[in-house]
């Protein structure tokens, strides 16, 4: 199915961020903003959610503690058991580097591979960019249009009157 | 708005817009080689020729190929593996550490200083391979089933703590690096012409669209890989300390080891930082973006792990002494005044007295000064590792069996080799990667570049520019 979006182009993050406010106060539904890099307050007015990332950081760092206190008990405390330097058997202060170590490993690697999934990240050759732009000095806000039912030219003048350089249409094939 | 104090030097000089940052920063990702950096490739091509040829001596006719004997068994290649490792610290330092204190001049130097931290490590790590002496068995050291031995590895050991540490480490830092790069990569692809280039960085980018929601769990992930990473660095060199200080050897077998090698570590690797970035922003023409305020940064941080460095050595000799212990005063007095006295005022010299030399503004801001002594640095945390490790061990508890090391042309080869495979990494990863960080300079751009960015701004209301969406910053 194809769909049509306005772009409206911006190049000054604080103009960028007022429009976003006046334009979704006046009840226009905005798609996506894409900018070149992070642009503090943006979530805000915009209305993300915090991340929830954190969380699974949390909880893959704690399955990478258990795993590694487990792994190193259940080999050197019972699955053959030596005396080492006249250790005991299970010797929980040297274990601790180890199973630190494995913390940090699986809490990075969950929270990343996590990010991949949930943000669509993936090595690919296809590139979906609305405008080239936007990855260089370009501030591009992309609001969605509903055959027959969106006033083009209203839009265009609630782009333009709140600091949009440019305003554009882009069909996207799906 | 985020407030910049006006007595802060500016971060990014010259007056530059966004696409100035884009274009500066792509140019030498799409221009044909230059000549200077042919040239220095071609040199570093010659260092990883002398490692090949090193590495295939080792591991044909043995680790009898090095100059170890009974007495001294650890010399050039555990000295050259924690000189590596430490150079690698100052890249996580500065892209991890400065993120959660919020020191924004680490924005345009964390890039380069991470790829740095990769290389190091990979280089650290092939002397502990190489090592093993068949290398070919060194998934050996991970805990496998019983079948590959009769035995699990020992999780008593720091040696096998090392594997975890530097492996996780490498990782780690990889992950980190690559999150950061792929912003950039999608910067180069949006930009390629040729269709070899835009395959690769469309591929390498992952998709990237710069999306709002895209980017706010990107500073997240950072964020959180920040926090992960900082205790991780220091548990690192923590471990590698530990290699020396669970055994009971005069000299080694210390407690201070641990904050002791972490602020070495940190030492070394600002200088190896600033030696390459010094050429680097000469090299691709970065002075705008890597300005004498960054380097005058760096040097304050190598005045101040360089005093702590110099109060350890102290320290340890005075401990030695205190502890009445004779051996242990014995292989201090030995370390100073035995035959390796010369490793051990080399030490001294370059990272006790020289580094305190950038109290000193004007050394502090000179850039030959700073090159020359980023160099001496290295040279003096080269002999630290040197003189912990074999002055420790040449002259051990029965005199009958005291020798000296002195390395063969095959251990000078190895570690000149990892300098130039070091080189190449660095060298390529010039010439195809993005070496500024371009989406984070952009984003501290109009807080720190000293100029109101007016020239992006023409036919837009300035009187919208309030700073009323930002009161929660």
């Amino acid at each position: 199915m194809n769909k049509k979006f306005v772009l409206g182009i911006y190049d000054d993050e604080d103009v960028l961020l007022h429009a976003i406010e006046n334009i979704r106060a006046a009840g226009t539904n905005i798609h996506d903003v894409f900018s070149p890099y992070p642009i503090h307050g943006i979530d805000d007015v915009l209305g993300i959610k915090r991340s929830r990332l954190p969380i699974v950081a949390f909880f893959c760092g704690l399955f990478g503690t258990s795993f590694a206190l487990w792994m190193q008990i259940w080999m050197l405390g019972f699955d053959w058991p030596m005396i080492i330097g006249g250790k005991p058997h299970i010797a929980l202060p040297s274990f601790i580097p180890v199973t630190f170590e494995l913390t940090v490993l699986c809490a990075a690697f969950g929270m990343v591979i996590t990010f991949f999934i949930v943000t669509r990240l993936k090595p690919s050759l296809k590139v979906n960019v609305f405008d080239k732009r936007s990855t260089d000095d370009k501030f591009v806000m992309a609001i969605e249009v509903n055959e027959g039912v969106t006033d083009m030219n209203a839009l265009n003048n609630l782009l333009r009157s709140n600091g949009a350089i440019e305003v554009n249409e882009k069909e996207v094939i799906r | 708005m985020q407030h910049v104090s006006p007595i802060r030097e500016p971060l990014v000089t010259g007056g530059k817009t966004y696409h100035d940052i884009t274009e500066d920063v792509c140019r030498q990702v799409e221009a044909k080689p230059n000549a200077r950096w042919a040239a220095g490739l071609a040199v570093a091509l010659v260092g990883l020729a002398i490692f090949v040829y090193s590495v295939y001596r080792t591991l044909w006719f043995g680790i009898g190929e090095w100059g170890l004997n009974r007495t001294v068994g650890w010399a050039w290649d555990i000295t050259n593996f924690v000189w590596w490792v430490g150079i690698g610290h100052a890249g996580t330092l500065i892209s991890a550490i400065l993120l959660l204190f919020r020191q924004k001049w680490r924005t345009s130097i964390n890039r380069a200083a991470e790829a740095m931290t990769i290389f190091a490590v990979i280089c650290a790590a092939m002397f502990p391979v190489l090592h093993m002496g068949r290398p070919w068995l060194a998934y050996w050291v991970f805990p496998l089933p019983n079948t590959f031995g009769s035995l699990w590895v020992n999780f008593n050991s720091p040696l096998l703590w090392d594997v975890f540490a530097i492996s996780t480490y490498f990782s780690v830092s990889l992950v980190f690096w690559y999150i950061g790069l792929i912003p950039d990569f999608a910067t180069i692809r949006d930009r390629a012409t040729g269709p070899i280039a835009r395959r690769a960085y469309a591929f390498l980018s992952f998709g990237w669209t710069g999306s709002a929601k895209a980017w706010s769990r990107y500073e997240t992930v950072s964020l959180i890989l920040a926090g992960l990473a900082t205790p991780l660095v220091l548990s690192v060199h923590t471990i590698v300390s530990m290699d020396f200080a669970t055994s009971v050897i005069p000299g080694w077998h210390t407690t201070i080891f641990p904050p002791y090698f972490v602020a070495g570590a940190i030492f070394s690797g600002f200088a190896m930082v600033l030696t390459l970035m010094i050429i680097t922003r000469k090299l691709f023409k970065l002075e705008d973006y890597i300005t004498l305020e960054h380097v005058e940064s760096m040097n304050k941080v190598i005045i101040l792990t360089g005093s702590i460095v110099g109060v350890a050595y102290t320290t340890e000799f005075f401990i030695a002494w205190y502890s009445q212990v004779e051996y242990e005063q014995y292989a201090f007095i030995n370390r100073a005044f035995g035959p390796y006295w010369w490793a051990y005022w080399s030490m001294m010299t370059c990272n006790v007295i020289t580094p305190q030399l950038f109290w000193f503004r004007g050394i502090r801001r000179s850039l030959t000064a700073t090159f020359i002594i980023s160099i001496f640095v290295n040279i003096g945390m080269w002999f630290e590792r040197f003189v912990i490790i074999v002055t420790s061990l040449h002259r051990d508890y029965l005199p009958s069996s005291w020798a000296m090391f002195s390395p063969t042309i095959i251990d000078i080869g190895i570690y000149v080799g990892t300098i130039g495979l070091f080189f190449t990494l660095f060298l390529l990863f010039c010439k195809f990667f993005p070496v500024v960080n371009m989406a984070e300079v952009k984003a501290i751009l109009k807080s720190s570049s000293g100029v109101a960015n007016t020239n992006t701004m023409h036919s837009t209301d300035k009187g919208l520019n309030t700073n009323t969406h930002h009161s929660n910053e």
